[in-house]
């Protein structure tokens, strides 16, 4: 296992090259100067030059290269062009409220998942396993943020149950709070994150659900749940305990790559919800044209990704012994 | 390749949604005659209808009409996903084609550059490079296809490294036949079905993916009437006329919806897996 740990870590690194190679590139596909570019059209000569001194643009390209990896072993993701700030402070500002979002959906979409995959398997051909698979087949079809305006219009502006933009306490802190007597304080936290999670979670939902059942399926025909049954096992017992245990393990690596999907969609969700995080920042970066910002932010997206993935792959070689053997 | 005729129409995945995806090109390509109005056309007395005979889905602010704009917003939506999808499964497929063939640095280099942009959540890269390049409908297709064509990488390789094991292509081989020309003329026909699939799902894909960005307001700019972009205005009058997203955001679903079904339709059909199976000798019957 120790092995094993080690040779992914070690594939992460030109993994984190090539992905600061791609979001170095960003800059380079700018057509024409990019500083004259990034600062419009009414930018007067003094401000072009200023920008490109701060952006290294008199240098060419690997030493910029060079200079920018140095810069981010130290941490560094430059300033941002119009805050004025660290790029490296204003994401890590921002970066709780995403991954608080993410995980929260990616939980929604693994239960609602699994318990619709597995409905849908066990009544194979019925009218639960079509109705199931309709859902499904719509979720994956559906705009994050079209079901996010449905979700808005229908749970804030009708009926009025929840939030419709905004965030609570962070999760953690509604927590501790609940533990300490102010409970109401857990309950705004998860009535404002309610409704993007949910529109969030759907479509990997639909995934995962389709996943399940297809997995399920297969399981479910081998000799050992034949066997389990044959002991007089009853049908809950065999579908939960020996059927999904091993229907799960192909489920695991997809769960783990929908978190990349989750991030992406969480730039969307944001903007609909007003959820202060990553991707309302990544919008209004776009719209000022804030490369280093821009450049971080994509950054940030893909090494969180990386991170989850390689924690998805640890643990399932901890559960499978083939991968970490073979 | 192999197709029986009667098999697919009895695919109800496959025929629902070929029928979806053939109505949408159709409205697409004859959008002028039967769009009922222009997509700019303001018609002050009647704004905000609800659908009437005269506007069959209702007016927005100015009393345009929203059933023209979405037949002329499909045109813009299908010709980036068509410019996208080709674009990645030819990048992909070649990519994937030359790493399951050579194997060995080649295909370790090659599927770690996959890897690389696979990695990077999809809609930040598209909205980071069109926030670069600017808007334009060759600037959201690349935005599309950089994240895109990884999928046509993975799947075309892992058929290759099943198919270059196949004794036709070692015969090919034995007889001195070039690289190039097992790759293209031996390899690549039997590997069009898994490629079609994606292919027919990657549109649904396209779709989102280009809708997605022109909701945020990064696709191409007013007055061309995408449908992202007229669902992202809609919501500004949700109160006075909520259908103009709902019915837009329903456009984007049902057409999503018909390649979905339309790819795995075509998968059941296809069977990309009897290949997997060992079937090789089906699989060259073409």
């Amino acid at each position: 296992m120790v092995a094993y740990v080690i040779r992914r870590l070690l594939l992460l690194i030109p993994m984190a090259i090539g992905m600061v190679v791609v979001t170095f590139g960003l800059l380079l596909i700018i057509p024409g100067d990019p500083a004259a570019v990034l600062l419009g059209q009414d930018a007067t000569p003094e401000a072009i030059e200023t920008l490109r001194n701060t952006l290294g643009l008199n240098d060419p390209w690997y030493i910029r290269l060079w200079d920018y990896f140095a810069a981010l072993l130290q941490g560094d993701m430059g300033r941002s062009i119009f805050q004025n700030q660290p790029v490296s402070e204003i994401i890590l500002g921002r970066l709780g409220a995403t991954i608080e979002l993410a995980v929260v959906a990616l939980i929604l979409a693994t239960l609602i998942g699994l318990t619709l995959g597995v409905l849908a398997a066990i009544r194979q051909g019925s009218w639960v396993d079509t109705v199931t698979m309709l859902f499904a087949q719509l979720g994956v079809s559906m705009p994050v943020y079209w079901l996010g305006l449905l979700l808005m219009l229908l749970f804030a502006v009708q009926l009025g149950w929840l939030p419709a933009i905004g965030r609570g306490v962070p999760l953690p802190e509604a927590f501790l709070a609940a533990v300490t007597g102010r409970p109401q304080v857990l309950w705004d936290s998860i009535g404002h994150i309610a409704l993007p999670a949910l529109a969030l979670a759907a479509n990997s939902a639909a995934i995962i659900s389709r996943l399940v059942r297809a997995s399920m399926l297969e399981v479910l025909r081998e000799d050992f749940v034949r066997t389990a049954y044959a002991k007089g096992l009853r049908k809950g017992r065999v579908v939960i305990r020996h059927a999904l245990r091993n229907a799960l393990l192909p489920v695991l690596s997809v769960i783990g790559l929908r978190f990349g999907a989750l991030l992406g969609g969480a730039v969307l969700t944001e903007s609909i919800f007003a959820w202060p995080g990553l991707g309302q920042l990544t919008i209004a970066a776009i719209s000022q044209r804030d490369l280093p910002l821009i450049q971080g932010i994509v950054l940030t997206f893909a090494i969180v990704f990386a991170l989850v993935n390689l924690v998805v792959d640890l643990l399932y070689a901890a559960v499978d012994p083939r991968i970490r053997l073979g | 390749m192999t197709m029986r005729l009667p098999k697919a129409f009895t695919n109800v995945s496959l025929v629902v949604g070929a029928l979806i995806s053939l109505t949408i090109i159709l409205l697409a390509i004859f959008a002028p005659y039967v769009a009922t109005h222009g997509i700019e056309q303001m018609d002050m007395r009647n704004r905000f209808d609800g659908p009437t005979i005269e506007h069959i889905l209702g007016t927005d602010n100015f009393g345009r009409d929203l059933w023209s704009r979405l037949v002329f917003g499909a045109r813009i939506s299908l010709t980036i996903a068509v410019i996208a999808v080709t674009a990645s499964a030819i990048i992909g497929t070649v990519v994937g084609l030359v790493a399951g063939y050579f194997g060995g640095w080649v295909d370790q280099v090659l599927m770690r550059i996959t890897d690389i942009f696979l990695g990077f959540p999809a809609i930040v890269l598209a909205l980071a490079i069109v926030a670069v390049l600017g808007p334009g409908i060759m600037n959201v297709s690349l935005a599309i296809i950089v994240v895109a064509w990884t999928e046509y990488a993975r799947v075309v390789r892992s058929t290759t490294l099943v198919l270059r094991e196949q004794n036709y292509v070692q015969a090919a081989k034995a007889l001195g036949a070039s690289p190039a020309r097992i790759i293209f003329k031996e390899i690549l026909p039997n590997a069009l079905g898994p490629i079609i699939v994606l292919a027919s799902l990657g549109l649904g894909t396209a779709i989102i993916s280009e809708s997605a960005l022109s909701f945020l307001g990064f696709g191409l700019p007013p007055p061309a009437p995408t449908w992202g972009w007229t669902l992202a205005y809609g919501t500004r009058f949700m109160r006075d006329a909520p259908w103009l997203s709902i019915v837009s955001g329903a456009t984007i679903m049902v057409t999503v919806l018909g390649f979905n079904l339309l790819g795995d339709g075509l998968r059941d059909v296809l069977d990309p897996r009897q290949l997997s199976r060992g079937g090789g000798k089906s699989a060259k019957a073409k």
